[in-house]
């Protein structure tokens, strides 16, 4: 089996119904969709559109949470719509790990932090003890730059936004999962600590072999970090290969009307000059 | 100057809250002076919990217990001293003077009126006219923001974010306002979609010759409309430049992470993110509240605040290391 591609999307596509009997409307959310990424090739690979493009919908049927209408999504081989039961279930959710947009809302306010961590640890990984639950939490945080005792008891209101995604990512990580899938994960993340989430990816594919599947409406972080990607127009994709020749010099109208829609201060230089012009 | 539109002086505004006898302070705005001319568009850049929302609220006179004013005045052309207006006065004063866009634009469009009904709520006993006459206004400035004049008898729901954001604009613009605040006007649009909110933001702006203050987190932003940009840290404004000083030759330590930090495509050199977090308002550090995460940071400033002073024509910065 070790020639078995991580992930291979295959012809997926997700329709969604609305309404009754009468004034039924379908909506393709994903539309016959196809990437590959190989195992033992860590990657970072970005999916790029905007709301209502499909990214997140697909997002959800790579992490098990939708079954796709058509088509065939194998994780290692396995087709994920086989995967039933318990045992089965968790063992993949091990390898296939979520991050998500918004951290405040990913973190029960009820909870202390460390509690999701050593649940994470006894689940995935049959942390056999408190003990061993809390060696694993420790580990993972130290890997995003922070510690246990940083975070023990502490509640998700007392951390700023970067610090909780940083949680959320060394949460993800103590199942040792395969692939990562971040939706928006820096979105919600204000500017001086977006690098450090951003720079912590490249990180994890480096260092810990994961690859992970980048959503983002966002291309200058996608040029920033991604290797390749693909980018999404109403379902479909319209665009796909090497981030840095794609980027570049993209070649679909709606790629091109992205790259011409990101505002920033070098190509902006007549609008930056002075208003002492009256019209 | 009979030039200046907005002129804020020594502002001061905390958080005063007390439970069981423990008295809380939460110093959101502390000490902030600037100044917006006419027909210009200031940008306002922070992060979260950097005290714009907090400063707005006091420039709009909408502050309400806990928040409270310690210090300082908020001056406009139109009314010299806005935080000592009584409730009456400021009703005459907004939307005729003074109007406010934000974010959500959902919340500000009656759900269960239709368009047209919500321009009479908000404009007409301020533009004095008849209706047949102020519905002609109405046409004419929806064409302005680019919407078909149709759509005053629709309902906020059967509009996109794109259009509603726009109706939120015109709603705020038709009683041609001498000044208009702005508060993270494109946050929740699309990307595409913010780019034309933006630029037909400016272009009613400079048409109706009234003056902006536009605040957001994204620089992106800041760098596509204002004419000149102030940025908040923990409270305090920092630095002050011209929109295009600003990013070719930012001096304040923060600010300079800010730029060299954003992203641009085609340029892959690894950027460095800023140690720390940003300071608990309601704890704030001695001295330059910048300093515990200041790569440059000296003795003297963990004990005095550094005054913001001039360093350049229209460039100011609080800052001990920059030199004049």
């Amino acid at each position: 089996m070790n020639s078995a591609p991580l992930l291979d999307v295959d012809r997926v596509s997700k329709v969604f119904t609305r309404g009754g009997l009468l004034s039924r409307e379908r909506i393709r959310a994903v539309d016959d969709l196809s990437f590959r990424l190989e195992a033992g090739r860590p990657e970072i690979f970005s999916i790029i559109g905007e709301s209502g493009s499909g990214k997140s919908t697909l997002a959800k049927m790579i992490l098990h949470i939708e079954k796709p209408s058509d088509g065939r999504l194998s994780f290692r081989g396995t087709d994920v719509s086989h995967i039933h039961g318990r045992s089965a279930r968790l063992a993949f959710m091990a390898q296939v790990q979520p991050i998500f947009q918004n951290p405040f809302e990913a973190f029960n306010p009820l909870k202390p932090l460390d509690h999701y961590l050593f649940m994470t640890a006894r689940r995935f990984n049959g942390a056999p003890d408190e003990a061993a639950a809390l060696r694993m939490a420790d580990s993972a945080l130290l890997q995003v730059g922070l510690s246990l005792a940083e975070v023990r008891g502490r509640y998700p209101h007392e951390l700023s936004g970067g610090q909780l995604q940083r949680v959320a990512v060394a949460r993800a990580l103590i199942p040792r999962p395969k692939l990562i899938v971040a939706d928006e994960p820096v979105s919600m993340v204000d500017a001086s600590l977006r690098m450090a989430i951003v720079n912590l990816f490249k990180t994890l594919r480096d260092d810990f072999g994961i690859t992970i599947v980048y959503i983002t409406h966002d291309l200058a972080t996608a040029d920033y970090i991604s290797d390749r990607l693909i980018i999404m127009q109403r379902g479909r994709v319209v665009e796909a290969g090497d981030a840095r020749t794609v980027l570049a010099d993209p070649q679909h109208p709606y790629s091109r009307s992205l790259k011409g829609a990101v505002l920033l201060p070098d190509a902006l230089a007549p609008a930056a000059t002075p208003a002492a012009t009256p019209t | 100057m009979s030039d200046v539109v907005l002129s804020v002086q020594g502002l001061k505004a905390y958080y005063m809250t007390r439970h069981f006898g423990v008295q809380r302070e939460v110093r959101a705005v502390d000490g902030i002076d600037f100044e917006v001319r006419r027909n210009e568009i200031y940008g306002l850049a922070g992060e979260s919990s950097s005290g714009k929302t907090t400063l707005i609220k006091t420039i709009a006179a909408a502050w309400k217990p806990p928040l409270q004013i310690v210090a300082g005045t908020v001056r406009f052309s139109f009314a010299p001293d806005i935080l000592r207006c009584k409730p009456d006065e400021l009703a005459r004063l907004r939307w005729k003077h003074l109007a406010i866009i934000v974010q959500g634009s959902m919340s500000v469009l009656n759900p269960v009126r239709r368009i047209r009904e919500s321009f009479v709520d908000f404009a007409f006993r301020h533009l004095g006219v008849a209706r047949a006459a102020f519905d002609q206004r109405v046409a004419a400035h929806l064409a302005r923001v680019r919407l078909d004049p149709g759509i005053v008898d629709a309902y906020p729901h059967e509009l996109s974010g794109g259009m509603r954001q726009r109706v939120t604009i015109a709603l705020a613009t038709i009683c041609r306002p001498e000044f208009v605040i702005a508060d993270e006007p494109t946050t929740a649009l699309d990307v595409l979609v913010q780019k034309d909110v933006l630029d037909m933001m400016r272009e009613v702006q400079r048409e109706i010759g009234s003056s902006m203050l536009l605040v957001t987190h994204d620089l992106g932003v800041h760098a596509h409309v204002a004419d000149r940009m102030g940025i908040m840290y923990a409270g305090r404004l920092v630095e002050e430049a011209p929109t295009a000083e600003l990013f070719r030759a930012p001096r304040h330590p923060y600010t300079a992470h800010l730029v060299a930090s954003l992203p641009r495509i085609g340029d892959r050199t690894a950027r460095k993110p800023l140690e720390g977090t940003p300071p608990n308002l309601a704890a704030p550090p001695a001295g330059c509240r910048f300093h515990p995460r200041c790569p440059l940071a000296m003795d003297r400033c963990r004990t005095e605040v550094p005054p913001m002073q001039v360093v350049a024509p229209q460039h100011r910065v609080a800052c001990f290391a920059v030199r004049t």
